[in-house]
């Protein structure tokens, strides 16, 4: 990383989404899980100056070191993001999202007919397609703005 | 055949409908032979939305079989109305029969539902779903009239909400089939249908109106519009009186032109089609019980 990206503070160990589409730093907070209360110390940037985006934005989580297939779901809406993983102020591991086969439990069914969305104990299920996402329960196809489903 | 459960017709390849239209055939022609074949099984018949039709097709097929019912009866009367989850409501039913029915005006119910039971689980219906066996009769009815390769089939009507014409839809593309799909701009066949068709390279062609392609079809399966997919009566009434067929305008079709419609119709097939030779909804519809008696014979482990 250089200078230029690191307009928030270093952190010792943790983990930092780099790399994040100007505007998606807090959907990709919201796939995740973490919305603040499980105490974790969230840094956000937003609209950071990058060679390689213009503009960008990057999530550091202090503390936790994110497993690749948490990450991975990531790639709907943040599909250049750069993963780093930091152990005492150095990164340690690098790598890329790759798009996963399914998204399990992050996204709601737009279908209101849809079995998932009438509180049976089933997670929401989506298959990834090349161009968008497709519920395993009822077909139903999301191409455009996948953020918006997110489970909150 | 090894499949626990038929929830969709997409999971079903060319080698799976061809052994059940066998054995239906095999059936039809020697029903005696199978009156005893599951003597003492139990069919449970889970249906969340009324279909007094389906329901008695399958009662009547395990029947013949040598098997039985339970039935949960309607939904206003039974556990469900006071709350509870149909994944439970299966895994409670599944103890009382060895295989169960289910249908259910949600869509993914029978894929959901199938994963909380062992005995095998078949799709009568969900919502605008899927209705595999629906499919797998009518797939038996087209190869008895007109083969099921080398054939042009226009499908017509709601081909938005009609569960029996996407899973039509999808088992015709393990088949030579032209598929031609006539209705109303605002009923045609949703993303995901063809999202299917197109990845499985089939041929397919969409209409508006059935004039000039009614002269080159083998088959044509009509559909009924329902009322409630439109705002108001007299767009209804316009829309639907667009797609409904009589005699007369049957002089145009080839003279081996099946017709079929999943029934009960409206009026969308006038009476008087009855009459000719290119009706066959009648015959379509008996065709339920040797189909679904195949099916059931496969899954009760009829192949043992
Ligand atoms: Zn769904």
């Amino acid at each position: 990383m250089t200078d230029q990206q690191l307009r928030v503070s270093k952190i010792r160990n943790g983990t930092v989404i780099d790399h994040i589409p100007s505007g998606q730093a807090l959907n990709v907070l919201a796939i995740l899980g973490i919305d603040g209360t499980g105490g974790d110390v969230v840094s956000i940037g937003m609209n950071v100056p990058s060679e390689r985006l213009g503009r960008k934005d990057v999530v550091k989580v202090e503390d936790r070191e994110l497993s690749q297939s948490e990450l991975d779901v990531l790639s709907l809406v943040a599909p250049d993001a750069t993963i780093n993983i930091i152990r005492e102020y150095d990164v340690t591991e690098k790598h890329r999202v790759d798009r996963p086969e399914r998204v399990t439990g992050v996204l709601r069914c737009p279908n209101r007919n849809c079995i998932t969305t009438e509180g049976e104990p089933v997670d929401s299920e989506f298959e990834v397609l090349d161009d968008g996402i497709r519920c395993v329960y009822c077909d139903t196809i999301i191409r455009d703005d996948i953020a918006s489903h997110i489970l909150v | 055949m090894r499949h626990d459960h038929i929830t969709s017709a997409k999971q079903l390849s060319r080698d799976d409908v061809e052994a059940v239209l066998d054995r239906a055939g095999e059936i039809a022609a020697d029903q005696e032979a199978y009156a005893d074949r599951h003597d003492g099984s139990l069919l449970g018949l889970l249906f969340f939305e009324p279909s007094t039709r389906t329901k008695m097709s399958f009662s009547a097929a395990i029947k013949r079989l040598g098997g039985g019912v339970v039935d949960m009866g309607p939904v206003d009367s039974s556990s469900v109305k006071k709350g509870e989850s149909l994944a439970d409501t299966v895994r409670v039913v599944e103890g009382y029969a060895d295989a169960l029915v289910l249908r259910h005006p949600s869509e993914g119910a029978a894929k959901m539902a199938s994963q909380f039971v062992d005995v095998p689980l078949i799709n009568a219906g969900d919502g605008a779903g899927q209705h595999p066996t629906q499919t797998l009769l009518d797939l038996y009815t087209i190869r008895e009239s007109a083969g099921l390769d080398g054939i042009s089939i226009g499908i017509m009507g709601d081909l938005k909400y009609g569960r029996t014409v996407h899973s039509m839809a999808h088992a015709l593309t393990n088949f030579d089939v032209s598929q031609h799909f006539i209705s109303p701009e605002s009923l045609k066949l949703p993303r995901n249908v063809r999202y299917d068709l197109h990845q499985e390279g089939a041929s397919v062609k969409e209409h508006t109106d059935i004039e000039s392609i009614l002269p080159s079809l083998d088959v044509l399966y009509v559909t009924r519009i329902q009322r409630e997919r439109f705002p108001d009566e007299s767009e209804y009434r316009k829309v639907a009186g667009e797609y409904r067929i009589d005699a007369a305008m049957l002089e145009s079709a080839r003279d081996d032109l099946t017709v079929m419609h999943p029934l009960p119709r409206v009026d969308e097939i006038a009476d008087d089609v009855d009459e000719t030779s290119h009706a066959h909804y009648f015959q379509q519809a008996h065709n339920g019980v040797p189909v679904r008696m195949a099916l059931l014979d496969m899954l009760l482990g009829g192949d043992r």
